[in-house]
C-alpha cells in the first residue's frame, strides 16, 4: 500500500470522532460553554484584568441588591450613629446659673472646633505626621462615596458580592483543577506502572490503593490537614492531589493490563522500544480519554470538597476569598436575612458544577459510545 | 464458608498493617514533634514531657510504632490533648448519637431511593424521566453546606418546626426531636445521587432476558419490576449502600457540627481544630478496619441475596 493511498483513506481519529459527536449534543456544548466562561472569568481574574479591587468596600455594609432597595441603617441591622451635633437646648431664663452656662457653652464650642487634643499637654513630636494621616483619611473617605445598593449587594464590609464571587470562583476553580490535575497524573503513572510492569510492583501499588480506599476519603483529608499545620491554596491543592488518585489509579490499571498484550505494543517491543517509551508513547495515547474523563470527574468533587475545608476553615488562609470561605460568612449573615452573598455564592457553584458534570457525562458518552 | 472468612480475614492483615504505618508516619513524621504544635495549647511543660514520653519520642522508631501498636491493640489511646478525657471514652460516648442519625437514614435513603429509581426506570426514556434526571444533577450540584444552612434556617429558626441544634438524654427525645430535622436535610442530599445510581442499577437490568420472558409469560409491568427486577438490581445496591456506610460515619460530621450532636463527626472537626492527634489517630484507624471488616460482610450478603455467587 502506497503512502498516497493510506493518506486518502486516513480515517479519523478518536478525539476528532468524540468531536463529531459532541458538536452535535446540544446541552454538551451549551455546557460546555458555560465552562468556557467560568475559565475566561477565571483567567481574566487571575491576570487581575477584572475584580482585582475586590477588596475596596465600594458599598456600605451589607448594601442590599439594587433590585431589592436601599435599606436604612437599621435595616442593615447596624446601630445609628450617635448624632454628632447635638442641638443646644434652649436657655432657661428662670436659671440662676445661665450666664454660666453661656459662657460654658461658648468654651466648648471653642474647644470642639480642634479635635486633636493632647492629653499629655507637652507638644507631640509626631504631630505633623498625625495630622498628615487624618488628611489623607478624609480625603479618601470623601472620595469613597459608598453606595447604598450594589447589583448583587455586598457583604459586611461593603465589598462587592460580583467581584467576591469572580475572586471566590478563581481560588475554588483553581484548587479544583490543579489538584484534579495532581491527582490524575499520580493515579496515571501508578497504574501505569502496576498495570504494564505487574508481579511485584503491581501488588506494591494495589496494597497502597486498599490502604487508601479503606480509610473513608474525607477521614483521610482531616487528617492530613491536621497533620499539616499551615494553610494555604498549596497545601490543599497537595491534600486533595494526594488522597485522590485512587479512582483514576483502578481504570488506568485495568486499561494496560489489557493494552500490553495488543500487537502494536508487541511490535513496539520488536523494534527494540524501551519500557517507558511503550508506556508512554505507544499505550498512554490509547486510554488518554479514561484519564480525561476521570479528571473533569475529580474537578467537581475537588472543587466540592475545597468549599467543604474552606467552610470549615481548614482550607484557604484567612483574607483569601474562596467559595467556602463566602458561604462561612453567608451562614451568620442569613440569620440577619442578608441572603445575597449565600444566594451568589451557590448559584455560581450550582452552575458551574452542573455544566461540568453534564459536559463530563457528555464526554465520556462521546469519547467511548459503547458504554452508552 | 468458616474458611472463607478465616482467608479474608488473614488477607486483611497486610492492608491494616499498611493503614497502621500510614496513620503512624503522617502523625509521627509528617506531623513531628508535638511539643511544636501543643506549645501554644498546653503551658505546662511537664504535661508536654508526659506526652512526648507517651509517644516514646526519645526512643527509636520501631519502639515509638510498637507503642503505637500496643495502643491500637488494647484500645487505650491515652486521653485527649485537650480535654484530658479518655480517647476510648471519647470513641465510645460518641458512637451512639452518630448511630441514632445514621440507622434511621440509611434505611429511609435506601427504601426512598429504591422506591424512586423503579418509578423513574418504569417511565424511562419519557420526558417526567429526563426532567427527573436533570432536577438530579441539579441537586447534585449544590454545596451540602447550602443545603444544611437553608434547612436549618428555614424549618428550624424561621419556622421553629424543628429545634435549632441540640442534644437530649432519651433516645426517642433525640431521634424524633433532635435528629429529625438532621436526616431530612441528609436524606435531601443523598436522594439525588442515589436515584441516579440506582436507576442505572434498574435499567441494567430490565434489558436483560429474564424481562423479556416474565413479559411473555404475561405478568404485569410492576411485578416484573417490583419482584424480578429489584431481586437482581439490589445486588448492587446493597454492594453500594453497605460500602458507603462507614464513610457515612464520617459524612455526616457537617451536620453533626450544625447541629451540635455529639457524634463521631464532630468529634473529628474538633479534634483537627485542637490538633488532638489521639483522637484523630484513634478514629482514622478503627475507622478504616470498620470499613475493611464491612466489605467482607458486604461480600457475604453478596451470597445471601444471589445464590449464583461461589465465595472463593
Amino acid at each position: 500500500m502506497s503512502m498516497a493511498t493510506l493518506s486518502s483513506q486516513h480515517s479519523p481519529g478518536l478525539w476528532t470522532l468524540a468531536w463529531r459527536r459532541l458538536r452535535v449534543d446540544r446541552v454538551a456544548m451549551l455546557s460546555l460553554a458555560v465552562v468556557l466562561l467560568f475559565l475566561l472569568t477565571l483567567v481574566l481574574s487571575a491576570t487581575e484584568l477584572i475584580a482585582a479591587d475586590w477588596e475596596v468596600e465600594v458599598g456600605v455594609n451589607y448594601a442590599p441588591p439594587s433590585f431589592v432597595g436601599a435599606q436604612s441603617a437599621s435595616e442593615r441591622g447596624m446601630t445609628e450613629a450617635p448624632a454628632t451635633t447635638a442641638e443646644t437646648p434652649p436657655e432657661n431664663p428662670y436659671d440662676p446659673l445661665k450666664d454660666v452656662i453661656r459662657q460654658l457653652r461658648a468654651e466648648m464650642a471653642n474647644s470642639a472646633a480642634p479635635s486633636v487634643t493632647n492629653d499629655y499637654g507637652i507638644p507631640d513630636p509626631l504631630e505633623k505626621e498625625l495630622t498628615e494621616i487624618r488628611s489623607n483619611q478624609s480625603t479618601t473617605s470623601v472620595s469613597l462615596e459608598k453606595q447604598e445598593t450594589l447589583p448583587l449587594g455586598a457583604d459586611k464590609w461593603g465589598h462587592d458580592i460580583i467581584k467576591k464571587t469572580i475572586k471566590g470562583a478563581e481560588t475554588s476553580i483553581i484548587v479544583g483543577l490543579v489538584s484534579a490535575l495532581l491527582a490524575t497524573v499520580l493515579g496515571t503513572l501508578f497504574g501505569a506502572l502496576s498495570g504494564y510492569f505487574g508481579g511485584w510492583i503491581d501488588d506494591c501499588f494495589n496494597w497502597f490503593y486498599s490502604i487508601f480506599t479503606s480509610i473513608p476519603y474525607l477521614l483521610l483529608i482531616l487528617a492530613v490537614a491536621a497533620v499539616l499545620q499551615q494553610k494555604g491554596v498549596t497545601t490543599i491543592i497537595l491534600i486533595l492531589g494526594l488522597t485522590g488518585w485512587t479512582g483514576v489509579f483502578r481504570l488506568i490499571r485495568a486499561e494496560y493490563m489489557k493494552h500490553k498484550e495488543r500487537e502494536y505494543v508487541l511490535a513496539a517491543d520488536a523494534i527494540g522500544a524501551s519500557h517507558w517509551r511503550k508506556m508512554f508513547v505507544h499505550i498512554f495515547p490509547n486510554v488518554s480519554h479514561v484519564a480525561l474523563v476521570q479528571m473533569s470527574i475529580l474537578v467537581v468533587g475537588f472543587i466540592k470538597s475545597e468549599v467543604i475545608l474552606s467552610f470549615l476553615g481548614f482550607g484557604v488562609p484567612v483574607g483569601v476569598v474562596s467559595w467556602g470561605s463566602m458561604l462561612n460568612e453567608a451562614q451568620n449573615e442569613l440569620i440577619l436575612g442578608k441572603w445575597w452573598q449565600l444566594t451568589a455564592a451557590t448559584v455560581a457553584m450550582a452552575v458551574l458544577v452542573t455544566a461540568f458534570s453534564l459536559f463530563t457525562d457528555a464526554l465520556r458518552d462521546a469519547l467511548d459510545p459503547k458504554l452508552k | 464458608m468458616l474458611a472463607y472468612i478465616i482467608r479474608r480475614l488473614w488477607q486483611m492483615i497486610p492492608t491494616m498493617l499498611g493503614v497502621v504505618l500510614l496513620v503512624f508516619l503522617l502523625f509521627n513524621w509528617v506531623g513531628g514533634d508535638p511539643a511544636y504544635i501543643l506549645a501554644g495549647k498546653i503551658s505546662n511543660p511537664e504535661q508536654i514531657a508526659n506526652i512526648r514520653r507517651q509517644l516514646g519520642l526519645d526512643e527509636p522508631v520501631y519502639i515509638q510504632l510498637w507503642i503505637f501498636i500496643n495502643q491500637i491493640l488494647s484500645f487505650d489511646f491515652g486521653s485527649s490533648w485537650s480535654t484530658g478525657e479518655p480517647v476510648s471514652q471519647i470513641l465510645s460516648t460518641r458512637l451512639g448519637p452518630s448511630l441514632t442519625l445514621l440507622i434511621p437514614l440509611t434505611i429511609l435513603e435506601t427504601v426512598i431511593a429504591i422506591a424512586l429509581a423503579l418509578a423513574v426506570a418504569y417511565v424511562r426514556g419519557s420526558l417526567t424521566d429526563r426532567v427527573v434526571m436533570i432536577v438530579c444533577t441539579v441537586a447534585m450540584s449544590i454545596s451540602i453546606l447550602v443545603y444544611i444552612i437553608v434547612f436549618q434556617y428555614g424549618f428550624a429558626y424561621k419556622l421553629g418546626l424543628f429545634p435549632v441544634q441540640g442534644w437530649g438524654e432519651g433516645f426517642a427525645e433525640n431521634l424524633f426531636h433532635y435528629a429529625a430535622l438532621p436526616i431530612i436535610i441528609l436524606l435531601a442530599v443523598s436522594i439525588a445521587p442515589n436515584l441516579r445510581l440506582f436507576r442505572t442499577f434498574v435499567l441494567d437490568e430490565v434489558g436483560q432476558d429474564y424481562v423479556r420472558t416474565a413479559r411473555a409469560k404475561g405478568l404485569s409491568e410492576s411485578r416484573i419490576l417490583w419482584v424480578h427486577v429489584l431481586r437482581n438490581a439490589a445486588i448492587p445496591i446493597i454492594t453500594y449502600v453497605m460500602s458507603n456506610l462507614p464513610a457515612l460515619l464520617i459524612g455526616a460530621f457537617l451536620v453533626e457540627r450544625f447541629f451540635s450532636i455529639p457524634g463521631i463527626g464532630r468529634e473529628i472537626i474538633l479534634a483537627v481544630e485542637r490538633s488532638d492527634f489521639p483522637v484523630i489517630k484513634a478514629i482514622t484507624v478503627y475507622v478504616a478496619f470498620a470499613t475493611m471488616l464491612f466489605n467482607l460482610l458486604t461480600d457475604l450478603l453478596y451470597q445471601a441475596v444471589d445464590p449464583r455467587v461461589k465465595l472463593k
